[in-house]
């Protein structure tokens, strides 16, 4: 195997893991924004709250991965189903501003909350698990690599299952297809925002955990720019879309890490984001979106 | 415990707040015809610092070694008689918050002088509004060359970025025998660029070559494509001049990715903190600083028995030097007879210290001239390797 080549494949290694955690962040506002039509700007603070409470927890747990990934995510879950039922549900029938502007002030809110009450510092995140390095050929990856995108990948199909074959899934498809006329036929929308909201925060802390035991540090500003990526990556796909989010992780994941591999590091932002207005550009509504029409 | 003290804190103030009001009402009219006492004549300055943040430990140990002198000045009858007060704000590391600082500090606080900040960014903030306002400006620990030349109020206790580089890259050539080097650096920070600009220059100028240079930007987790790339030109040293927090990082992952490189950087992996982060990976490590512990003059002696004596801790550099910054300024201040903005400056500039860095004295440009420490990581410990002169 040339090096040149095994470099290639190395930086692939590299990109589908930085790709995977954004596809998970990603999940979450598309999620969201398919069945209310909102940018929950507080997505990517609940994903470092899940990896607080994955911190917390691996320390109670004696640092095993699976009780630690599962607490977070009920944690962040209830978290969630909480943000909603309070700061989003009483707005639900305001201007669609009205509930942005909360989401907006949640995410300050979580920021805040978590720099008073556990402290502005980075903390290290405890070791869950022991990074072993597996080498191919020229090619060195760690365990963590491999366990964060199998992990990844479980939970993406995980949600396309429950999206496409439970009754709960129809019920938020319904939802995300018409609202009133779900409620009309005696889908309980309440219940289904919630749902949607349980498991976008769940996946968001999830990548939280996994984000933790990769880059071992974490801090209460954590979620700004991942966050920040996670919702272009799902404009990328097409909002609204599941898979769309998926890719448009794995793309904007991808193609950072090949700019940053193969042309100067300095120009990823810019190439990453051209590469995002060109998608647009051809397909306004994303890779994977549908053509909208505004309803009136 | 944060969250023990945070609480009782609250339980504190509360009861306070509620004496206050009880004692008030009983008070009231007794107190409102009373003269208020003449307040005790106090010099005012002002400390930005990051406190909180990606490099809390800088701000905190700054802070502590800042009060430590101005508490041990006071207790000697403080400056002229009058005494010494410290009025400290945090700037996060942001330049934004550090200007901001310093305005209010200037503004509404009337400072006579500033010390600060950590970060060379953060003091690139004040300095323009120190200068403006005729305000002397002592960074402690800002390293790159532009901060002084902001104008003639503007000085520092530590050495500049050039010599910084030039120590690395000398030990490195000289010490270390290699040929190669790649650079990893955050390419909006001026701290780090001002570092491997002047590595690449000196290192060069001993026969090395820059095998690699490649960047990343602040708040940036992954840096496996770099590395990735940087692996393939196979360098003996990777040059890593950032702070603890990011350069934990990036040692531990070029080492998930198999590359065995020497890890060299600067003064900003000087932290409590950056073993526990960084882990394995930072053995081996080479890296200049300010001071080292292990080095025994009368001054530093004095200064890290009283700082254990007081903290509990073995003082870092950004102790030392926040120690030193404010002995620079208290000194000048008393020399100066007077709380005024030339005055001090005036003085400042003649001034010929010595103090725990080693003996202090300023350049034409507001930069002392003193020697470096290159440290070395062993067994989780910092351990001190060999001094360079200018």
């Amino acid at each position: 195997m040339s090096s040149a080549f095994s470099t290639f494949l190395q930086q692939v290694i590299n990109g589908l893991q930085l790709g995977s955690i954004y596809s998970l962040i990603a999940l979450g506002y598309t999620m969201v924004y398919g069945i209310i039509r909102l940018i929950n700007f507080a997505h990517g603070d609940i994903y470092m709250v899940g990896a607080y409470i994955g911190f917390f927890a691996a320390g109670f747990f004696g640092r095993s991965f699976f009780p630690t990934l599962l607490v977070a995510m009920v944690g962040a879950s209830l978290l969630g189903l909480t943000i909603e039922r309070f700061a989003y549900r009483p707005l639900r029938y305001q201007p669609r501003i009205a509930a942005l502007t909360t989401a907006l002030g949640v995410s300050i809110f979580l920021e805040n909350f978590v720099r008073q009450f556990v402290g502005p510092n980075y903390l290290p995140y405890p070791r869950i698990i022991k990074v072993t390095q597996i080498k191919v050929g020229d090619i060195q990856f760690s365990n963590i690599q491999l366990i964060v995108l199998a992990v990844a990948i479980c939970l993406m199909l995980g949600l396309t299952f429950l999206v496409n074959k439970t009754k709960i899934g129809k019920a938020m498809r319904a939802v995300s297809f018409d609202k009133d006329a779900a409620r009309l036929m005696g889908i309980n929308v309440d219940h289904v925002i919630s749902t949607t909201f349980l498991v976008g925060s769940s996946l968001a802390a999830a990548a939280g955990v996994l984000v933790g035991i990769t880059y071992p540090r974490i801090d209460p500003y954590m979620g700004i720019l991942p966050g920040l990526k996670a919702f272009v990556a799902a404009v990328l796909g097409g909002i609204g879309s599941i898979p769309g989010a998926a890719i448009g992780g794995m793309v904007m994941g991808m193609a950072e890490t090949m700019v940053l591999g193969y042309m100067k590091s300095s120009y990823r932002d810019a190439i990453a984001f051209t590469i995002l207005i060109i998608v647009l550009l051809v397909k306004p509504t994303g890779i994977l979106g549908k053509p909208m029409s505004e309803k009136v | 415990m944060r969250h023990k003290f945070t609480a009782v804190a609250v339980v504190v103030i509360m009861l306070s707040l509620f004496a206050t009001l009880l004692a008030g009402c009983a008070q009231k009219p007794a107190t409102q015809e009373q003269p208020k006492p003449e307040a005790p004549k106090e010099i005012k300055i002002g400390l930005i610092a990051p406190m909180t943040g990606d490099v809390a430990t800088f701000g905190q140990s700054t802070k502590n070694a800042v009060m430590l002198a101005a508490e041990q000045w006071n207790a000697k009858g403080g400056i002229n008689g009058a005494t010494i007060k410290i009025i400290s704000e945090d700037d996060r590391n942001d330049p934004v918050e550090s200007a901001n600082a310093a305005l209010k500090l200037i503004n509404q606080d009337k400072v006579v002088a500033i010390i600060g900040s950590v970060a060379s960014k953060c003091s690139l903030a004040i300095a323009p509004i120190a200068q403006q306002n005729k305000i002397p400006m002592i960074s402690p620990t800002s390293t790159n060359v532009k901060v002084t030349l902001e104008g003639d109020y503007i000085f520092r206790a530590c050495f500049i970025d050039p010599f910084q580089g030039f120590v690395t890259a000398k030990f490195a050539a000289e010490e270390l025998k290699v040929k190669t080097a790649a650079m990893l650096y955050d390419m909006n920070n001026d701290y780090t660029v001002g570092l491997a600009e002047n590595f690449r220059k000196h290192f060069t100028n001993f026969g090395g070559r820059i095998v690699a240079d490649e960047t990343y930007a602040f708040g940036d987790q992954d840096f496996r494509a770099q590395l990735t790339r940087i692996k393939a030109t196979n360098p003996e040293v990777l040059f890593l001049p950032d702070y603890y927090q990011t350069v934990a990082l990036i040692m531990r992952q070029a080492r998930e990715l198999g590359i065995t490189s020497i890890f060299m950087g600067g003064d900003g992996w000087d932290s409590a903190e950056f073993v526990p982060l960084a882990g394995e990976a930072a053995e081996g490590g080479f890296f200049s600083n300010h001071y080292s512990p292990d080095n025994k003059t009368p001054e530093a002696v004095a200064f890290i028995d009283a700082y254990k004596a007081k903290y509990g801790a073995v003082p870092d550099a950004l102790a030392a030097l926040g120690y030193d910054a404010a002995l620079v300024l208290f000194n000048a201040i008393e020399k100066a007879g007077s709380t005024e903005g030339k005055a001090i400056r005036d003085a400042m500039a003649g001034i010929k210290i010595k103090a725990v860095s080693g003996e202090i004295s300023f350049d034409p440009n507001g930069n002392p001239v003193k020697s470096a420490v290159i440290l070395t990581i062993e067994n989780g410990k910092q351990k001190f390797v060999k001094m360079v002169n200018p």
